[in-house]
C-alpha cells in the first residue's frame, strides 16, 4: 500500500521526547520514530505495545523440547531399541544436553526469523529510509497521513514542536516479499516532493 | 533525610520470637536429642543434632555472605545500577561476622568433640586402615579445617567491615567531586578485590569441600563448589530481594522501582538456571559413567529414602522459578517476587538438607521440629541483624558517585 507520510527531524532527545507525546494526544498516526542508538523509555511514550517476540520464542522452544525428546524417544525405544551401556531405553538425562541444544537452537533461529517478519527485512531487500540522518545524529520522526489528518495541520505541530526540517515523502507500507525491488520509481518520490 | 527507618514493634516481635523458637529448640535438643552421646552411628539422634546444626549454620551463613559477595562484584563491575538498594545488602552483610561466629562454635563443637559420624575422617582408626582417607589425610584434618574455616570466616568478616566502612564514610563526606570520588571508588574497588580473591579460594573451591563434600570423604565431585556456590547465590539474591521489597514497603529505599526488582528477578531467574545446569553437570556425567565409588553419592539420594527430597529440589529450585518467572511482567510483581524469593530460599535450604543429611543419619532422615526449629532461630538472627543495621544508618547511599545511574535505571 503506497502511503504519504510527514516527515520531522529533530536534533534533541529531549525535544523528541514530548513532541512524541504530543502526537499521541493530538490524536495523529505515528508511523514510527528513527533514532541513531536505543532511546530509554521511547517504547513507552510511543505507546507501543509489548513485542509478541518472546512469546514466539518460547512456542518455538517447547517444539524444540518435543522435537528433540520424542525424537530420540521414538528412535530408540519404540523403533529400534538398542542397548548402550545397559542403560534403560529410554534415557532421560542422557537425552537432556541434546533436548537442550534443540530447543535453544528452534528457539534462537525462529525468534530470528520472526524478527525478519515482524520487521519486514529480508536479505535484498530494500527499504524505504526516511532521512540518512537517522544512522547519524538525528531523530527522525514520521507520522502518516491518513483520511482524517491534514498535511498543512502536520507540518505546523511538527514546527510547533522543535522539529529543525519538516517533509512531506511517499513510501510503501505493509507487507513486502519483493515488492519494493520491482517499483523502482518509489525511491524518487522524496526528491520529486521535497 | 528525616526518613530514616525505626524497626516497627510487629518486626520486633516476630524476630524475637523466631529467636525465642530457636533458642528453645536447642534447648530441646539438648534435653532431648542426646548429643553428647558417643559418635559412633548407633545414636541416630545425637548425629541428627550435629547434622541439623552443621546444614543451618553453613547455609545461612553463606547466604548472608552472598550480600557481600554481590556488593563487591558490582562494585569491580562499575555496576550501579544497585547503588539505590545497596545498603539492604550492606544490612545483610553486617551479619556475616555474627553468623560467623556461630558457625564456627559449631564446626568448633563438632571437630573437638570428634563426630566421626558427621566428618568420618576424624575417627583416626578408620583413616589408618583406609588407603584412600590415609592419602587424603594432609587435606582432611582436624587443623586445616578450622585453621582454614577460621582464617576464611576471619577475612570475611574483616573486609566486610572496611566496605562497610567506607559506605558509611560517604555519608559525612558530602556529595563528592569527581577527584574525591574516584579515589573513594578505588578504595573500594581495591578491597573488593582482595575480598573476590578470597571468595574464590573460599566459597567457589576450598569451603565447600571441607564443611560438605567432605561428609562422604571417599566420594568427590569437581562441580561440587561451583554447585554449592551456585545455590547459595541464587538464594542470597532471593534474601536480598525479600528486605528490599520490605524497606519498600516502609517507605525506604525512595528511589528503588520495579525496574530494580525486575533485575533482581531476573538474578533470581538466570542462577536458578545455572544451578539446575550444575545440579545436572554433577549428576548427569556420574550417572551416565556408572561408576561405583561416584555413584555411592547418589544411591540413597536417587533411590533411597531420600527420593522425594531429591525430586522436590529440583521442582522447586528449578521447575517453579523458571516457569514463574519467565515473564517480564512477573518479574515485576511485588507479590509474585516476594513469593518466588521466599520459595527459592526455602528450596535451598532443602538442597543443603540433602547434601549433609544422607551421608550422616543415612537411612533415618527427620525433617520436622528440629530442623525447621533451628532454620527459624537463624532467621530470626537475620532479620535482627538487619533491621539493627537499618536504624542505624540511612537506608540510601546519598553521596555514592553511581547514585544517579541507579535513579535512571531503566531495563
Amino acid at each position: 500500500m503506497i502511503k504519504s507520510f510527514v516527515v520531522g527531524t529533530f536534533e534533541d532527545e529531549k525535544v523528541l521526547f514530548p513532541a512524541v507525546k504530543h502526537v499521541r494526544k493530538a490524536g495523529l498516526k505515528l508511523h514510527d520514530v528513527y533514532t541513531p542508538y536505543p532511546v530509554h523509555g521511547l517504547d513507552k511514550a510511543m505507546g507501543l505495545r509489548e513485542t509478541s517476540l518472546h512469546t514466539a520464542g518460547f512456542i518455538y522452544g517447547l517444539m524444540g523440547t518435543m522435537i528433540a525428546i520424542g525424537g530420540m524417544g521414538w528412535i530408540f525405544a519404540v523403533d529400534w531399541p538398542l542397548n548402550f551401556g545397559g542403560k534403560p531405553h529410554f534415557p532421560l538425562p542422557a537425552y537432556i544436553p541434546i533436548t537442550f541444544e534443540l530447543t535453544v537452537l528452534l528457539s534462537g533461529v525462529g525468534m530470528v526469523l520472526t524478527y525478519c517478519y515482524l520487521n519486514q527485512m529480508m536479505p535484498g531487500v530494500k527499504k524505504h529510509h526516511f532521512s540518512p540522518r537517522a544512522t547519524d545524529d538525528a531523530f527522525i520522526m514520521v507520522i502518516e497521513l491518513t483520511g482524517k489528518s491534514n498535511e498543512e495541520e502536520i507540518k505546523k505541530f511538527l514546527a510547533d514542536n522543535g522539529a529543525i526540517e519538516i517533509n512531506t515523502q511517499v513510501a510503501e507500507k505493509g507487507w513486502w516479499f519483493g515488492r519494493y525491488d520491482r517499483e523502482q520509481t518509489l525511491y524518487r518520490s522524496d526528491e520529486v516532493l521535497a | 533525610m528525616d526518613n530514616r527507618y525505626v524497626t516497627p514493634a510487629a518486626y520486633k516481635k516476630s524476630y524475637m520470637a523466631f529467636i525465642g523458637i530457636g533458642v528453645l529448640t536447642l534447648i530441646l535438643g539438648f534435653v532431648f536429642l542426646n548429643p553428647f552421646a558417643g559418635a559412633h552411628g548407633d545414636n541416630v539422634n545425637s548425629t541428627r543434632f550435629w547434622a541439623g546444626l552443621l546444614q543451618n549454620s553453613t547455609y545461612f551463613l553463606m547466604i548472608v555472605n552472598v550480600a557481600l559477595f554481590f556488593i563487591v562484584i558490582s562494585t569491580l563491575a562499575m555496576g550501579g545500577w544497585q547503588i539505590a538498594f545497596r545498603r539492604v545488602n550492606e544490612a545483610i552483610a553486617s551479619l556475616v561476622p555474627i553468623m560467623a561466629v556461630l558457625t564456627f562454635i559449631i564446626l568448633l563443637c563438632i571437630i573437638l568433640g570428634n563426630r566421626s559420624d558427621i566428618y568420618h575422617w576424624l575417627d583416626k582408626e578408620a583413616v589408618a586402615h583406609d588407603e584412600l582417607l590415609n592419602h587424603k589425610k594432609g587435606f582432611l584434618n582436624s587443623w586445616v579445617f578450622l585453621g582454614f574455616s577460621f582464617v576464611v570466616l576471619f577475612l570475611w568478616s574483616y573486609i566486610g567491615k572496611k566496605i562497610n566502612k567506607l559506605s558509611l564514610e560517604s555519608d559525612e563526606m558530602g556529595p563528592m567531586d569527581f577527584d574525591t570520588a574516584k579515589k573513594w571508588t578505588a578504595k573500594n574497588m581495591t578491597w573488593s578485590a582482595y575480598y573476590i580473591v578470597l571468595y574464590l579460594l573460599s566459597v567457589a573451591s576450598i569451603l565447600p569441600w571441607l564443611w560438605l563434600m567432605s561428609i562422604d570423604p571417599h566420594w568427590y565431585s569437581t562441580m561440587y563448589s561451583w554447585y554449592t556456590f551456585a545455590s547459595t547465590f541464587v538464594a542470597g539474591i532471593a534474601l536480598m530481594t525479600l528486605f528490599v521489597v520490605y524497606f519498600k514497603n516502609q517507605g525506604q529505599l525512595e528511589f528503588v522501582n520495579k525496574e530494580h526488582l525486575q533485575d533482581l528477578g531476573k538474578f533470581m531467574f538466570a542462577f536458578s538456571i545455572f544451578w539446575t545446569y550444575l545440579w545436572f553437570d554433577q549428576f548427569m556425567l556420574i550417572w551416565y559413567g556408572n561408576i561405583p565409588e561416584e555413584t555411592v553419592y547418589f544411591k540413597p539420594r536417587l533411590q533411597g529414602m531420600y527420593k522425594g527430597i531429591f525430586y522436590l529440589n529440583l521442582i522447586i529450585n528449578f521447575v517453579a522459578p523458571f516457569l514463574i518467572f519467565m515473564k517480564a511482567a512477573a518479574k515485576r510483581n511485588y507479590t509474585i517476587v516476594t513469593f518466588v524469593s521466599i520459595i527459592i530460599i526455602f528450596g535451598h535450604w532443602i538442597d543443603f538438607y540433602q547434601m549433609v543429611m544422607p551421608g550422616t543419619v543415612y537411612n533415618n532422615p527427620h525433617l520436622s521440629w528440629f530442623e525447621f526449629g533451628i532454620a527459624l532461630g537463624f532467621v530470626g538472627v537475620i532479620m535482627w541483624g538487619v533491621s539493627r543495621f537499618a536504624s542505624r544508618t540511612p537506608m540510601t547511599a546519598m553521596n555514592n558517585p553511581f547514585l544517579k545511574e541507579s535513579i535512571i535505571h531503566h531495563v
